[in-house]
């Protein structure tokens, strides 16, 4: 997902009993289904983990800007160039909703950022692959904002108060950034042969990094049942990948096009998809910086950020001065 | 600005509509090509929306260009399938971007004449036009006070802020009096009650400038050479390259829809 792999700093889920009354009032406010706001008490763990989850789910909506950014310039009509102008816009906000979120537990974004810049924090495996031609912007669209629409969701029911809201914010943009990507694709698919062809290779491409996007099967990970019994995160990531394949087969059925997977079959039994894993191996090496983009992806903010600095020092210096100026006129 | 005096020629008249929508056009896609490479999240946000702006205004001008044109064409014929030449933007705004002190002072002074020149446009004598003016000067507005803004505070910033902007001010300022020069285009339609001349927008554009460049405590280049052309399609060797960024799909795959 946009936060893959957020290794909890709890030791995996203690029992009520085991609990101090602290921490086990707080359990049972999670478990009424309370929210948990900024000023109240709440264990270091949960706070990290947190910080960790919403850091990383930032930094994603930025970085992902640069995957479809890389054709607002090419887009194919003006109304094409407009709605990707739109979309990425979104997701920049996205961001800065997370990051304000993020501020709420004691963390600024400028830390969140430099630790991003340093290769400490992560952002979403997905934004390390190339978009090639205009259908992976459709692909990018349909698959990859269908992913996060996924995993977002749920997430609206989060115990952080501040997260919760972010989320409902964002999901009320997600959907709009599906459907153009859906509607790219069928543009595409029900296009011209050569348009055709690269609908079906830029699924081809996107398939399997978008079953990567909801991380390694972790249903017996003990960071994630800590994470589920504090509802920072509502669904295994083998749950929401079934539910992502059972949606979009039929949707790729309907575009004429071949989802990538020979072991795709109907399961009447579990009333949903059996599809082949992910490459897991590769999935690793894109984490560890090895994907096809991860070098130009971390480059191009690190470069906006260094490049950026005297901006950023010349506003500050002024608002200093404008200060300044005020309290000698006082 | 007159009801209508005289008959325009069509070929004429769209002429001078590309005029304004490829301004929007080129400008908007400079913008663009910032999208997640700027200095901070909030110029992120800001360089796409002004971009979005700028894109929609280019659909409503080229769309009226092609309908006074009565060739048939539409707004995304004019933008993809026209060469270089038969470009009309001036200058100014297809300079690279350069640092973005260089894109901010370039935003800041077409924005100023953009402003002023879509103020006139709202008493045009062709309701069409007046319409189209009506609603983008509403967004031109907020990018003038964004750019006026931001000129000021980086101009009385830092030393190097402070020299950045002066360096971007003087490079730019022999490109702005290809705003105001008048040639028979726009002297045909001025005549006919649906544009200014250009020239005489430029007494309220230089104060807004005199007013913002003082504040931003940078000094206003004296008038020198004004290098132009855009107007009537002799270029920089920049906007080629921008076209064949821009136009690759709709060359690429003749007839396709996206
Ligand atoms: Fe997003
Ligand atoms: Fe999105
Ligand atoms: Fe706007």
């Amino acid at each position: 997902m946009y936060a893959q792999m957020v290794t909890s700093t709890g030791k995996g889920v203690q029992s009520l009993e085991d609990m101090s009354p602290e921490e086990r009032a707080f359990q049972e406010r999670i478990n009424r289904g309370e929210k948990i706001e900024p000023k109240e008490w709440m264990p270091d763990g949960y706070r990290k983990n947190l910080i960790r989850q919403i850091g990383q789910h930032a930094h994603s909506e930025i970085v992902g800007q640069l995957p479809e950014g890389n054709w607002i310039t090419r887009a194919p009509t003006l109304e094409r160039k407009a709605i990707l102008l739109a979309k990425v816009q979104d997701e920049a906000g996205h961001g800065l909703y997370l990051y304000c979120a993020a501020e709420t537990l004691g963390v600024s974004r400028d830390e969140l950022l430099d630790k991003l810049h340093s290769g400490d924090m992560k952002y979403s495996s997905i934004f390390n692959y190339p978009t090639l031609n205009w259908a992976d912007i459709g692909a990018v669209g349909w698959l990859v904002d269908g992913a996060a629409i996924m995993n977002q969701v749920p997430l609206q029911r989060t115990s952080y108060g501040p997260y919760s809201r972010a989320m409902i914010r964002i999901c009320k943009e997600e959907s709009f950034h599906q459907r153009q990507g859906y509607d790219i694709m069928m543009k595409m698919a029900f296009g011209t042969e050569a348009q055709k062809e690269m609908a079906q290779d830029a699924l081809n491409r996107f398939w399997y990094p978008s079953l990567m996007m909801f991380g390694p099967s972790d249903k017996d990970s003990v960071h994630s049942a800590q994470s589920m019994a504090w509802k920072i995160k509502i669904n295994t990531n083998d749950e929401l990948r079934q539910k992502f394949v059972d949606q979009t087969v039929p949707q790729a059925k309907y575009l004429g096009l071949t989802i990538p997977d020979e072991n795709l079959k109907w399961n009447e039994e579990k009333g949903g998809y059996d599809f082949s894993e992910p490459d897991w191996t590769e999935f690793f090496e894109v984490i560890k910086g090895n994907g096809p983009c991860n070098k130009e992806r971390l480059g191009a903010r690190v470069k906006a950020w260094d490049d950026g600095a005297w901006f950023r020092d010349g506003l500050m210096a002024h608002a200093e001065k404008q200060s300044a100026a005020k309290l000698a006129a006082e | 600005m007159t009801a209508a005096s005289t008959t325009l020629d069509p070929a004429v008249y769209a002429d001078w509509l590309m005029r304004l929508g490829d301004n929007t056009l080129i400008l908007g896609h400079r913008l663009s090509e910032w999208c997640g490479h700027s200095p901070v999240l909030e110029e992120d946000i800001a360089m796409a929306n002004t971009a979005l702006d700028l894109i929609g205004q280019t659909q409503l001008w080229l769309g009226l260009a092609g309908e006074v044109e009565g060739k048939g064409r539409t707004a995304d014929n004019l933008a993809y399938l026209r060469d270089a030449s038969r470009f009309r933007n001036v200058l100014l705004l297809e300079r690279p971007n350069g640092d973005f002190g260089q894109t901010l002072m370039r935003q800041f002074l077409f924005d100023a004449f953009h402003l002023e020149l879509l103020k006139s446009l709202q008493t045009s004598g062709d309701p069409r036009v007046a319409e189209i003016a009506g609603k983008a000067i509403k967004e031109v507005a907020y990018h003038l006070e964004r750019s006026a803004d931001l000129v000021i505070r980086l101009g009385d910033g830092t030393e190097e802020s402070h020299s950045r902007m002066q360096t971007a001010l003087d490079d730019l300022w022999p490109y702005v009096g290809e705003f105001f020069v008048s040639d028979d285009i726009d002297k045909a339609v001025a005549d006919a009650g649906i544009g200014p001349d250009p020239a005489d927008l430029k007494a309220a554009w230089r104060q807004t400038v005199d007013e913002v460049l003082r504040a931003a405590t940078l000094n206003v280049p004296g008038e020198g050479y004004v290098h132009k052309g855009g107007k009537r399609g002799i270029h920089t060797e920049h906007l080629g390259f921008i076209l064949a960024e821009m136009q690759f799909l709709q060359r690429a795959y003749p007839g396709a829809t996206w």
